[in-house]
């Protein structure tokens, strides 16, 4: 009987065969915590007295979702994470480098690794064949302090992208449409296990947008086969020697099989305040937006502000509509100078932000008013998301966000490519 | 300590189609606890427990706890008493890995929180803070009922309604972390895992 790529990594990282549902020490190649679960990573750390930590150069502290800090508080959990990663040896990614996610990807993770993140969206590494999830700080600190953690073998729950995408159509757009199909919890405790021959076509941007959103319908992680288009994306990361080529056997067992044709696909937007509320953006009707954000781990990549910028490039957005623009990482952001796209977004009439999370998280820069409405690349639109359980959030592809800076309402982005 | 520790078990009885017995749980002294429920829907987010706008609190959970389900319901934090219980619908805690968010429901004084089901990170954070999360039958539960559950027998007396039903089993692992009061006492202990 053979195995999913989930029962394939764990069971190298537990020593021993594992199968869907049992449950195993494993070893953690990377462990992570951000500045709203790493000071409490390090308290933890503190209170069962391990001053060292196992694998420091795979231990990484991020600060990216207050960054720079907006006030004093957090300027101090801040300075907790810099001391710690000073003292222990641990890594710090500190205010100028970007989102935790997008790092880990450029830099850290590698195909066949286990990776632990205090952050639900550590399933992004998922695109680069890793088993990589989300935790809690103690379980982040006990995963920094041993490079060990405790998982359940997930079952898996294939998904076949079949078919092509028509135009305006997105990575983005086939997740949304997924969660709406399988719903906010219809992959519960599972893996999910993207194939079928558009996975295999889609690039490695596009996987990350994939994988990022696993855990908005549940799922533990959400994983791609590494192939030819991953080593080629580490290669450009100067990253040669550590691609593996990981698949799931042929005979793997599946708790279900997922089949999506994606040439049915038009581009998708989920309303407030769920991810699995999802329409079709033909099914909107004008919906008048205040604010626009493209970016975020989900969407923030150089690929993601190609297509935004392409759309807005010569234009100017609607009066009274703001457009934030926060570049995933430092490289992306250089890329994007070196481009051309950051001077076209500002010609625009966006306001572009240092590489982070930006207002996802509804910490600091760009806080919602009362009523307002906000058409966001992020992943996640809960009630209070940005900063306002007054406010309404609705996402969807950099495209579809771009098109509708442009008209100042929600807006089919085929009505205005060429 | 009492009662699971001992590994003595209890005569097995049928509740509401669920098998309990002994199901080895034997933290909060007796392994039973009384409190009254606050009631909320499905879908319940850490968004909506533990807000994106107080993330300057989170290294002060006394103060965060102020807030805990605010945007739920705004009265919950001063109304709740300790040993209360938050009783809810399908997928509590779905979304972010804030361990925060099950840290301050205990804090706030939460026996214990009820619900058809939960997201992964939070069912694994609960645990690991010491907070029993539950998954049964709460269709039938409403504010202000009086409940009695019992962690070691596994079941949920509704006093208000004279109506008993069970909670499924912890997984083993989960039902060790717990006994040792959380995974920070668990390694201390240990040293480790033994799990």
């Amino acid at each position: 009987m053979g195995k999913t790529i989930a029962e394939k990594i764990l069971g190298e990282h537990a020593g021993r065969d594992l199968r869907a549902g049992d449950i195993a020490v494993v070893d953690v190649d990377v462990a992570m915590a951000q500045d709203g679960t790493g000071p409490l990573a390090v308290s933890q750390l503190k209170k069962m007295g391990f001053s060292t930590v196992a694998n420091p150069e795979r231990s990484i502290f991020f600060i990216d979702h207050a960054a720079p800090s907006p006030r004093r508080e957090l300027s101090d959990s801040h300075k907790v994470l810099r001391e710690f990663a000073s003292s222990s040896g641990a890594v710090l990614s500190d205010i100028n480098q970007g989102v935790c996610h997008q790092i880990l990807a450029e830099k850290f993770v590698c195909p066949g690794n286990v990776v632990i993140g205090a952050d639900s969206h550590t399933c992004t590494a998922g695109a680069l064949c890793a088993f990589a999830t989300g935790m809690g700080s103690t379980d982040i600190a006990v995963g920094i302090a041993l490079a060990k953690t405790w998982m359940m073998v997930p079952q898996t729950i294939k998904v076949n992208f079949n078919g092509s995408t028509g135009a305006g159509v997105y990575a983005k757009d086939l997740i949304i449409y997924l969660i709406g199909k399988i719903t906010a919890d219809g992959a519960t405790y599972k893996a999910l296990e993207f194939g079928g021959e558009l996975s295999n076509a889609l690039e490695m941007d596009d996987r990350f947008t994939i994988s990022n959103m696993a855990v908005e319908a549940g799922a533990k992680t959400g994983l791609f086969a590494s192939d030819s288009k991953t080593e080629s994306y580490l290669d450009s990361r100067n990253r040669q020697g550590c691609f593996r080529e990981i698949f799931p056997d042929a005979d793997a067992v599946y708790e279900k099989v997922v089949d999506i044709d994606c040439s049915k696909i038009v581009p998708m937007v989920s309303m407030p305040h769920a991810v699995d509320n999802t329409v079709t953006v033909e099914q909107i009707d004008k919906t008048k937006v205040d604010q626009v954000l493209i970016g975020t781990c989900t969407n923030g990549r150089i690929s993601d502000l190609r297509i935004a910028a392409k759309i807005l490039s010569g234009k100017k957005i609607a009066a009274g509509t703001r457009l934030i623009v926060v570049p995933a990482s430092k490289d992306v952001y250089l890329d994007a100078i070196r481009e051309g796209i950051i001077e076209k977004f500002i010609e625009s009439g966006a306001t572009v932000i240092n590489p982070g999370c930006g207002p996802c998280v509804g910490v600091h820069q760009g806080a919602l008013a009362d009523g307002e409405v906000c058409l966001s690349t992020q992943n996640r639109n809960f009630k209070g998301r940005m900063g306002n359980p007054d406010a309404y959030v609705y996402l969807s592809s950099p495209a579809t966000a771009a098109a509708s800076a442009l008209k100042g309402y929600i807006s089919d982005p085929r009505e205005v490519m060429e | 300590m009492v009662n699971g520790k001992s590994g003595k078990k209890d005569k097995d009885m049928d509740v509401a189609g669920t098998k309990t017995g002994d199901n080895g749980i034997n933290s909060a002294g007796s392994g039973i606890l009384r409190g009254r429920v606050f009631k909320f829907g499905d879908d319940i987010s850490t968004d909506l427990i533990a807000p994106g706008r107080y993330f300057h609190l989170r290294s002060n959970l006394p103060e965060l706890a102020k807030h805990v389900l605010e945007d739920a319901d705004p009265e919950f934090a001063s109304k709740v008493s300790p040993g209360d219980f938050v009783v809810a619908g399908r997928n509590f805690g779905l979304g972010s890995s804030r361990e925060h968010a099950p840290a301050i429901i205990k804090l706030a004084g939460a026996g214990a929180v009820l619900a058809k089901s939960f997201a992964r990170i939070f069912f694994r954070n609960s645990i690991n803070v010491g907070l029993p999360s539950l998954v049964c039958d709460t269709s039938g539960m409403d504010n202000g009922d009086i409940l009695e559950v019992d962690l070691r027998k596994g079941t949920v007396r509704n006093i208000t309604r004279n109506a008993l039903t069970g909670f499924n089993p912890l997984p083993e692992v989960m039902i060790k972390i717990l006994n040792d009061g959380g995974l920070v006492n668990h390694i201390t202990r240990n040293r480790g895992f033994n799990l």
